[in-house]
């Protein structure tokens, strides 16, 4: 399980726990607004080394099928799974 | 392709949606160690980054369970979440920590010398970004000597901080530890391969692992994992691991990459002149003989 994105966003008064402790991995808000460059995968270059998502500090590179995936929910744009990626299959694009 | 390192850790995520600033190191160290320790790893994190941007209700970015500690008691809180937790018949978990460099060379040394006096089954980890960075780069016991914080600034006389960085690996040592260690997240397979290692040891285990603050330091945010390596491929930082009483060094650079490229390229140590550099090269020559002399070589 990755904490995930909850729908409920509000909180009203009797939804604040009582005590200092809380459900955990509950996320009610995304990263993305950060980002000024986005990384892209250029998926037939992609060998799966999976280089990225080991040194991603944020977590949201994972491989599916052999190719390394973003969730740009969370990408802060960093740019190091670029950088780090030996085969050069991870451009930075400008965020528009 | 397959990647060993990556098949020997969680797929999943423990550490998700924090507010870090893009390419944090601290945040990568938690992370990594976390999807080596797994669901069942109770952390404790004492005031400081990893605490400000897991923890901002109702946006909870651990999904293991995770406590914040006071900013001395990090080892302390350690020692009873360990206790309770076995008192209450619980048998597969770790307690581990992750405190900075000031919550752990500073602010919380007396409570981590105390846990290692008890030798009390925890993992200590510190993550070192070398400044209390949560607070605005302020200097801590570990920041490097000439690097420049908002309480070492960089004048026409003071270049910066004028102390050299304690050595908390072998303070920590010296303790008669069972298990410590030195890490840098640009080596990570490394760091990854000790966390696995003290996971499996019954007693305290500290591991020092070097995280770079791309705004602390004055480096862009993609360039955290290629300034982790040059710090120990310039031999300014080292990988190293105590155990039974010997030191064993990990990793032997060939041949040392320039300092003062390593320094030149970071906003903290600009300021530096020819003889500053002169310092910080001859200081690590000093601590390469110590190494040399009474480290034993893990050799590859």
């Amino acid at each position: 399980m990755r904490p995930y994105i909850r729908e409920k966003t509000a909180f009203g008064f009797d939804d604040v726990p009582v005590n200092t402790s809380f459900e955990a991995g509950y996320l009610v808000t995304v990263n993305s607004g950060w980002r000024s460059i986005r990384p892209v995968v250029e998926s037939t270059k992609c060998v799966g080394c999976e280089q990225c998502y080991l040194y991603c500090p944020d977590g949201v590179i994972s491989i599916k099928d052999g190719k390394a995936q973003i969730d740009y929910d969370f990408c802060k744009g960093c740019g190091i799974c670029a950088k780090i990626c030996r085969i050069g299959a991870i451009g930075m694009e400008a965020e528009r | 392709m397959a990647n060993k390192t990556a098949e020997s850790i969680s797929r999943e995520e423990f550490f998700y949606g924090h507010k870090a600033c893009a390419g944090c190191g601290g945040s990568l160290a938690v992370r990594a160690a976390l999807k080596v320790l797994g669901k069942n790893a109770v952390s404790v994190l004492p005031a400081g980054c990893m605490s400000a941007v897991g923890f901002n209700f109702p946006q909870l970015c651990f999904s293991n369970n995770s406590i914040i500690s006071t900013f001395a008691g990090t080892a302390s809180m350690l020692t009873g979440v360990e206790a309770g937790l076995r008192a209450k018949g619980f048998k597969d978990f770790t307690a581990v920590g992750f405190a900075g460099d000031g919550g752990t060379a500073d602010i919380g040394i007396q409570a981590l010398s105390g846990a290692i006096d008890r030798n009390d089954n925890i993992i200590y980890i510190c993550y070192d970004n070398e400044a209390y960075m949560n607070t605005g780069i302020q200097k801590s016991g570990l920041t490097p000597f000439g690097a420049k914080t908002t309480t070492t600034p960089a004048g026409r006389n003071i270049h910066g901080n004028i102390r050299p960085k304690k050595n908390m690996f072998e303070i920590a040592a010296a303790h008669d530890i069972p298990y410590a260690a030195t890490a840098s997240v640009g080596y990570l397979p490394d760091f990854i391969a000790k966390v696995k290692k003290a996971s499996q040891i019954q007693g305290t285990k500290y591991i020092h692992v070097i995280a770079p603050c791309p705004t602390g330091w004055g480096v862009a945010p993609d360039e955290t994992v290629e300034i982790a390596k040059e710090v120990v491929d310039s031999g300014l930082w080292y990988l190293a691991e105590y155990e039974n009483g010997r030191f064993t060094l990990n990793h032997k650079p060939k041949e040392f990459t320039s300092v003062e490229a390593y320094l030149k390229k970071q906003g903290r140590f600009r300021h530096l002149d020819d003889d500053d550099i002169r310092v910080i090269t001859e200081s690590r020559d000093k601590k390469w003989e110590h190494i040399n002399s009474s480290f034993e070589y893990s050799g590859k």
